[in-house]
Formats: structure tokens, sequence, C-alpha cells
């Protein structure tokens, strides 16, 4: 089995460590996060913390509640109002890698509020794309991750792209 | 009572039985799944038309080489529906709401009661507790009665092999996967979480939480939870179901109900239909030849002559 868990281990994330702005705790932002390390399909790649703490300004923006300015979403705010800094604040922290093992789904508390919570994968995919859509930010996979010779295997592009092209419209037959 | 009455009786009663009572009396309860399948809510808000699925399912189901890559976008300019070489497929569709299109994976929706399984006369179909229907390829004899049942025009014949053709379909990972308690290889490969896989009954509360939650975002009904009877694969969607290329013309009853008044009543036919008329028929010709056997006997040879 070894596409088992291609992805879900592949997004496994270096520590996301951006630390509270309060300097007093003693912890330094850090100005480049290495992400996706395991991943098969994708290169690791380097994330610039620095720049785009320059670009949004506000931590919140990605780090919810756990971080620096208040939580600026109506959905949050109703709960999350008052809510002090935590000391887990990378991605990794909350979000799972395996959300959908065995395991993970047998451990939710029914009286957890965030149920839904996304994978880990899912989390950093939804807030960086969801936001380069607004920002007019890149897009593309290959934007912020370049895909491996196995990547390109498995998605039947670059060197390992299908020889025969056929005629348009037939490769939908049915 | 007379005996002409008795069976004039007979008949009226005979009658009845066939053609009246079958509506109500035949009908079998509704089944609402069994209560461990899994099933998978699709969010169509969330995906982004990547086809990482697409390529997923290639691959774990060892599916032919596609025709163009599966990075290639260009797909989406035409309306494709699943084939031998694919299980599942990405459509993008054109709203006018002037937002960016939406985009909808299509498989198997996994129904609770599913219309290939009614209609398969080699029984070929199983629908597993696991909320999987999946289908052995060495019973199928290749009708394509399925491919006609199924309202979503799922399954796909294999067209391309002259001596031993099948129907191909997305069987939830269920050999590879599902059995195990593991996700299928789209939902796992999906960078989105568009897909989430889970308790069917747990994924309908979640479908609800999000339109709760986020009713800007969501049209107010989950495709799946009722049409047909209900599937295993759900959807959401920003737009009416029927945008994203969703029939929403299919009502919900399952493909059985439609034909299990008729099936209900082939066991009667079959068995008390026979019994019934040769008794009337007994009956009657015993009168008309009563106390005349010997006449009877020599009519018959006559006509042999």
């Amino acid at each position: 089995m070894q596409t088992k868990g291609i992805w879900l281990a592949g997004v496994l994330v270096v520590l996301f460590l951006a630390a509270v702005p309060d300097t007093s705790r003693g912890i330094t932002v850090p100005d480049t996060v290495i992400l996706n390390t395991q991943s098969k399909l994708y290169e690791p790649f380097t994330f610039n913390h620095a720049k785009h703490i320059q670009l949004t300004k506000e931590c919140s923006n990605c780090h919810h509640h756990t971080t620096g300015t208040l939580v600026q979403d109506p959905n949050c705010v109703r709960c999350h109002r008052n809510s002090s800094e935590t000391q887990e604040v990378s991605c990794k922290g909350c979000h799972q890698t395996d959300s959908f093992s065995a395991t993970a789904m047998h451990e939710k508390d029914p009286k957890t509020y965030h149920k839904d919570k996304p994978s880990l994968k899912a989390a950093m995919h939804r807030n960086c794309l969801g936001c380069h859509e607004n920002m007019k930010g890149p897009m593309g996979c290959q934007d912020c991750h370049q895909r491996t010779k196995e990547g390109d295997a498995f998605y039947y592009s670059g060197a390992y792209a299908p020889k025969n092209k056929p005629s348009k419209g037939e490769h939908n037959g049915h | 009572m007379k005996r002409r009455d008795f069976l004039k009786g007979c008949l009226i009663g005979g009658a009845a039985a066939s053609l009246g009572a079958p509506s109500k009396s035949w009908a079998v309860g509704s089944f609402e799944g069994y209560p461990d399948a899994m099933g998978v809510l699709v969010d169509t808000t969330r995906c982004i038309g990547c086809r990482s699925c697409e390529a997923a399912c290639n691959k774990e189901q060892k599916l032919p080489e596609p025709d163009v890559p599966f990075d290639d976008t260009s797909v989406f300019e035409e309306k494709r529906r699943t084939t031998e070489k694919a299980y599942t497929v990405v459509n993008r569709y054109e709203t006018n709401d002037g937002q960016k299109p939406p985009y909808r994976k299509m498989q198997c929706n996994h129904c609770n009661e599913p219309g290939c399984l009614t209609s398969c006369f080699v029984n070929a179909y199983t629908k597993t507790k696991e909320g999987a229907v999946i289908y052995n390829g060495n019973v199928c004899v290749g009708c394509k009665t399925c491919m006609v049942a199924c309202p979503f025009n799922i399954p796909a014949y294999s067209y391309s092999s002259a001596f031993d053709p099948l129907i191909k379909k997305c069987i939830f990972c269920y050999h590879t996967r599902l059995k195990f308690g593991k996700p299928p290889a789209c939902v796992e490969i999906c960078p989105q979480e568009a897909l989430t896989f889970g308790l069917r009954s747990d994924l309908i509360k979640m479908g609800h939480e999000r339109i709760r939650e986020t009713p800007d975002r969501y049209i107010d009904h989950i495709y799946g939870e009722k049409e047909m009877g209900g599937t295993s694969w759900l959807y959401l969607s920003r737009v009416p179901d029927d945008q994203i290329g969703l029939d929403t013309t299919l009502g919900n009853e399952p493909v059985i109900s439609n034909v299990k008044d008729f099936l209900g009543m082939v066991p009667m036919v079959l068995t008390i239909w026979p019994a019934l008329f040769s008794g009337i028929h007994l009956l009657a010709t015993r009168n008309k030849d009563h106390g005349d056997e010997h006449h009877n006997h020599s009519e018959q040879e006559d006509g042999k002559k």
C-alpha cells in the first residue's frame, strides 16, 4: 500500500512556530518555515513568513484567535471575542495530519464544538488559497511547491504525459 | 350457495386480489440505510478543480493511462461523464451570479437502495454494510440494464473489450480501503478537503451545521440526503443543485419503489393463479361434464383423429 497517506503524511509540516508578538515570552517569530517536508508528490518549500506578516499585518487572518490581533470573523467572535492568546500557535498544533483515520474519527468528542476541523493539509490549502485568491496571489499548485518526479508520474504530466493523444472528443466515449 | 355463485365469487375475488390490492399490501418498508454506512460529503464550494481526485482514483483502481494529463484543465471545456477508464470526473459549471464557476466531482453515489442492484438479474451487485455498492465482474453478463436503471448515469461499459465487456464503476475503494475503515483515495488526496469522509449519519449533521453556520455560502439543501431514497455521497452547493448538473427531478423514492409493487405480484401470480384457475377450471368442467365421462372420452378420441 504505497499510496497510503501519500498526501496526508506528506503534508506534515515542520514547526510553524509563529510566536506571539508579545516578545516578553521570549519566543521569536520565524522569518521562514519549511513546509511540505514529507510529501512524495511535491517538493518541500520555504514559506516566507516575514513577507506574509508585512502583507497581511493581522496575525489573526491566518492564526484565528490564537495570537496577535483580535479575531475578526463574526462567526468566531461569538465565542472568542475576549479569548487570550494561546501557547500553541502553529497550524499543526491543532490541525491533525490524519483526520480520516479510524482512531481520529473515534476520538472525536461529541461535546467539542469544532468537530468539523479540517486536516492540516486542508487547513493550509484553504487558508493560503482562499487568501491568495482575494489578494491576487499565486494560485497554481507549482507556484508554491514544485512537483516531484513521482508527482509527474502520478498526474501523467511532464515526462509522463500520455503519448498518443486521441482526437478531441474521442476520450470521452462511454 | 349455488355452485355458479361460488365460481363467480372465486373469479371476482381472484381478480380483486391480483389487481386492486398490490398498491399498499405488497409495499415494503422504506430502508434508511445501514447504521454504520460510511459516506462522503462533497462540499462543492471548496472544490478548486485540481483533478487530483481523478489521478488518485486512476492509480488506486489501476485504471489505464488517461488521454490527457491529470493537470490539464482543458477538459473543463466540455461536460464529461464517468467511463470505463475514469470512475470519477470533475466538471466545471457556469453560473449566472458572477462568482467563480463551481466544480463538481461525480462518481457513483452509492445509493441506500441502488437502482443498479434492483435491476441486475444475475445479482452481480451488493450493497455492503459499509455503504459501498460493489459488483462482481465474474457474474456480470454485460446486459447494461444497470446503466438504464441508474438515475445518476454512473455505470460505464467496457466497450473496448471485445470478448469480456463488463460494467465499470466506482466501488468506494471497497476492497483496498473502505473495508479496512479507510477513506477512498480521492478523499485522501483532496487538498481542500472538499471531500469529507465519515459515517453517513454524521455527515448529514455536519452538512446541516455548515449550512447553519455559514448560510451565505450554501443553499439550504444536502443533495443525496433524501434523493432516490438517500445516497452515501452527499453534496453541498452554493447554487441550486440543478446548476451544478445534479438532477433535481428524481424525487425521494428509490428505484425499487417503482418496481416492488409489480415484483411483489410475481410470486402471487406464479403460485396462487395456477392453483386458483386450475381449480376453477376443474369445477367448471366438472359441472359441464357431470355424469358424461364416456362421452367426454370419445370426444377426445375424435379430436385426435
